[in-house]
């Protein structure tokens, strides 16, 4: 009976933390958005999760599973005796039900696109109750990882998608207010010493997209988690209470900037010869100091980048990746034997025309306006003069994407899966995401050529050897070519209250609750 | 003059000249990155310490009130010959021309002048030097900025146009040029000596507006909106008060402004 009383005690108790916008669907097969990603990863049961620590995949619903050579089939062993929120029971039939309602084209569903490897249709094949087999038409690269993403929706219940499998369901919802999650009593889940999980009663989720509103209200200890603080308010909430504020380390985030190679982009010739050069680019790239940037920026709290992944992706991250050396020497003698020739202060290609370009960054993000300023005071050393100019989301959409009316961009890149496949659309010459030169209808140089092979071989292959050391080579070859100078990778900052037990903020999202049913309050 | 325009002339005064001297004051300039020191605070080198990047923050709040100081006021001089132009012939003219020239106006004050700026922004080319980039910002700050001062100079130069002295002299053969010039141009002055003058405040707020936005004078050159972008958010309360000079200056400036302005508002 003692016993029992800590397990009671911790059992109670209610978390707070922001959503900084509202969930736009409970179903977590239409989830597109972070709000409702984040209310998909508290309710959602799932087969496999990613252990957001370690970063290995690790057994939920799922007892154990087995991916087929060609990694076309994958087959579950279910746990048994598992109910939904509402107690209708938990089999392979509602797995069954979730893949196909999740590859339904009809559905739309952002979740089923990853696992689109190819035309034809995807046959589930219910062995047992408790085991089933899923056959793709076309090799899934990283399948088993897909399924961290696909909460299990009830193939029976009258509640729908709002009968879940996850540590809370859905118990209130206030439109544009906040939203109550209650502890599933269903969940199956125990803790080492057999007591139920979730520690916690409930987690009530304000919608809150002010982030000045978000921290008084942390400070004033009304909320008890912050997911992805910036740097500023890090260091205000350091200088008072340095026990609350995390840094995780370097992101899988990076901020980055890419020239215009787009051949009938509306620039002059001698621009596009200089924008299409690699050791142009290559020079541009020695001549930024990144470590400036990341101590004064993000004052600390980044690591200069060293290519397209960041070091926090621990599988994927090429360590033979070297940070790229800050050296406005070398970079000028590079431009020098390119033919370039610095007069006077001011760098001038072979027919005399001045390096002057424009580098376009969203209005309104300081960090931006500061390393595009910083970037500006860097060049000017290797005489490139550069304007930088800031412009409304829109509008610098519209001339990334549409116009091509644009020299040279800075901007930010999310990432959120650590699987090169999820960056497809980047990588590839003919996506629309090829930033420096969309939709190529066929590679323009052999480097972008030699990119869409290698992407797809680790696409289509199922050997995580094959897959690394091909994307190893994509990394080698972006470093190489610099079609985009990544320049540094945010740290992930965050704070937890100090009555929270349990939370070990990592660099993944959700960053501070991924083990939310372990998570109690003091 | 009372003791309190008085003491508004003086500030400005002042604060004029120290701009004007800001490259013998700060001789390195607004666009110094001090990379070691950045974000300092007050020091015997950098007087209001330097900001995130380490430029000198007494540095570029000198420039920055030369060009807001200087800019804005041009603005206004632009925006308000518009306006009598467009008003004042509109009011003395009268009719059907005074009418569609108050569409005009009403059309444009209709337009939401911040989208408008954003959007013209947008058009414009983007590779012009910082100095272009401001003149460019406050040449659309006078160009949109002229309709409600138009609308008082056509009520005015209407009222002027019905008004005893002027029906006298109509009636004594004067041509309607001279008419113009001499009986009620003089008559509208201190209208636009007023509408000049409450220009210039509503400018620099402008320039801040965009400024904090992100959309106004292009890095490095710095302007009371650009500066203004330090306070922006709670982490900016409390520590540092050195940075809030560029917020205290502009109220300084404006206050002055509006006291200088109340009279010229009596005498119109």
């Amino acid at each position: 009976m003692l016993g029992l009383l800590p397990a009671l005690a911790a059992a109670q108790g209610e978390l707070r933390f922001c959503l900084r916008s509202e969930p736009k669907t409970f179903d977590p097969l239409k989830v597109e958005d972070d709000a409702s990603v984040a209310v998909r990863y508290l309710t959602g049961g799932v087969l496999v999760r990613m252990n957001r620590q370690t970063q290995a995949l690790e057994p939920e619903l799922a007892q154990s599973w087995k991916v087929s050579k060609d990694g076309k089939q994958i087959t579950f062993k279910l746990r048994s005796g598992i109910s939904f929120s509402d107690g209708t029971p938990f089999s392979a039939e509602d797995v069954a039900y979730t893949v196909r309602q999740m590859m339904d084209p009809a559905l739309h569903s952002p979740t089923g696109d990853a696992f689109r490897s190819g035309p034809g249709n995807v046959e589930t094949k219910i062995i047992s109750p408790t085991q089933i087999s899923i056959t793709f038409p076309a090799s899934v690269a990283g399948l088993d990882r897909q399924f961290d993403q696909v909460a299990i929706v009830s193939a029976h219940s009258p509640k729908k998608e709002m009968a879940v499998l996850g540590p809370f369901m859905v118990a209130e919802y206030k439109s544009g207010a906040s939203l109550l999650l209650k502890r599933n009593p269903n969940y199956w889940k125990t803790d080492a010493q057999g007591r139920k999980l979730p520690y916690l009663d409930s987690i009530k989720l304000d919608i809150q997209p002010n982030r000045d509103v978000e921290m008084l209200r942390f400070k004033r200890n009304e909320l008890d988690l912050i997911n992805s603080l910036d740097s500023e308010y890090f260091d205000k909430l350091a200088t008072t209470a340095p026990q609350v504020v995390h840094d995780a380390g370097p992101s899988l985030d990076s901020e980055q900037m890419w020239f215009n190679e787009v051949a009938k982009a509306p620039l002059p010739p001698y621009k596009k010869a200089w924008f299409r050069s690699a050791a142009f680019r290559r020079a541009v790239s020695q001549a930024i100091n990144r470590d400036d940037m990341a101590r004064l920026v993000f004052r600390g709290h980044a690591q200069p980048a060293m290519g397209p992944f960041s070091p926090a992706n621990k599988f994927w991250f090429d360590a033979k990746l070297k940070p790229i050396a800050y050296s406005p020497d070398a970079a000028l003698k590079s431009l020098q034997s390119e033919g370039f020739r610095f007069e006077n202060g001011t760098l001038k290609d072979k027919d005399g025309n001045p390096v002057v370009f424009s580098i376009i960054t969203n209005s309104g993000n300081k960090y931006r306006e500061r390393m595009a300023t910083m970037i500006q005071d860097d060049l000017q050393k290797i005489g490139i003069h550069i304007n930088v100019v800031t412009l409304d989301f829109p509008s610098l959409i519209e001339r990334m994407t549409q116009s091509f009316d644009y020299e040279a961009i800075l901007l930010g890149l999310t990432n959120v899966g650590l699987d090169p496949n999820e960056e497809m659309n980047v990588w590839l010459s003919s996506s629309e995401n090829h930033q420096w030169n969309p939709k190529e209808p066929a590679p323009e140089t052999t480097w972008e050529a030699e990119i869409d092979r290698l992407m797809r071989l680790q696409a289509s292959s199922a050997d995580p050897k094959k897959r690394k050391e091909a994307f190893d080579r994509v990394q080698e070859i972006v470093v190489e070519q610099s079609p985009f100078i990544f320049l540094v990778n945010r740290n992930a900052l965050s704070a937890v209250a100090q009555d929270v037990q349990g939370a070990a903020p990592v660099i993944l999202v959700p960053q501070t609750y991924w083990n939310v049913e372990r998570i109690s309050l003091k | 003059m009372t003791i309190w325009r008085g003491m508004a002339c003086a500030v400005l005064v002042l604060v004029v000249c120290l701009s004007l001297f800001a490259s013998w004051l700060a001789p390195d300039g607004y666009a110094k990155q001090y990379r070691e020191v950045a974000d300092a605070p007050p020091s015997a080198t950098h007087w209001l310490g330097t900001d995130e990047i380490g430029r000198d923050r007494f540095a570029r709040v000198l420039y920055g009130t030369r060009i807001s100081l200087l800019l804005a006021p041009a603005a206004a001089l632009l925006s308000t010959l518009m306006a009598a132009l467009i008003g004042g012939l509109a009011g003395y003219v009268g009719g059907a021309w005074a009418r569609i020239a108050m569409a005009i106006t009403d059309l444009f004050l209709s337009l939401p002048w911040l989208f408008l700026l954003i959007t013209v922004r947008a058009l414009l080319p983007l590779n012009v030097s910082p100095l272009v980039s401001v003149l460019v910002t406050f040449l659309m700050l006078g160009l949109l900025g002229w309709t409600a001062a138009a609308r008082v100079l056509c009520t005015t130069a209407g009222t002027l146009r019905g008004s005893d002295f002027v029906r006298q002299a109509r009636a004594s053969g004067i041509s309607p040029t001279r008419l113009f010039w001499i009986h009620v141009a003089p008559n509208l002055k201190p209208v636009l000596y007023a509408q000049f003058w409450i220009s210039i405040p509503v400018f620099i707020l402008s320039e801040a507006n965009l400024g904090i936005l992100g959309l106004g004078v292009a890095e490095p050159m710095p302007s009371w909106g650009s500066l203004l972008r330090e306070l922006e958010g709670l982490v900016s309360i409390g520590e540092q008060p050195w940075k809030f000079v560029s917020l205290l200056l502009l109220v300084i400036v404006v206050t002055s402004f509006q006291l200088v302005l109340s009279q010229e508002e009596a005498a119109a």
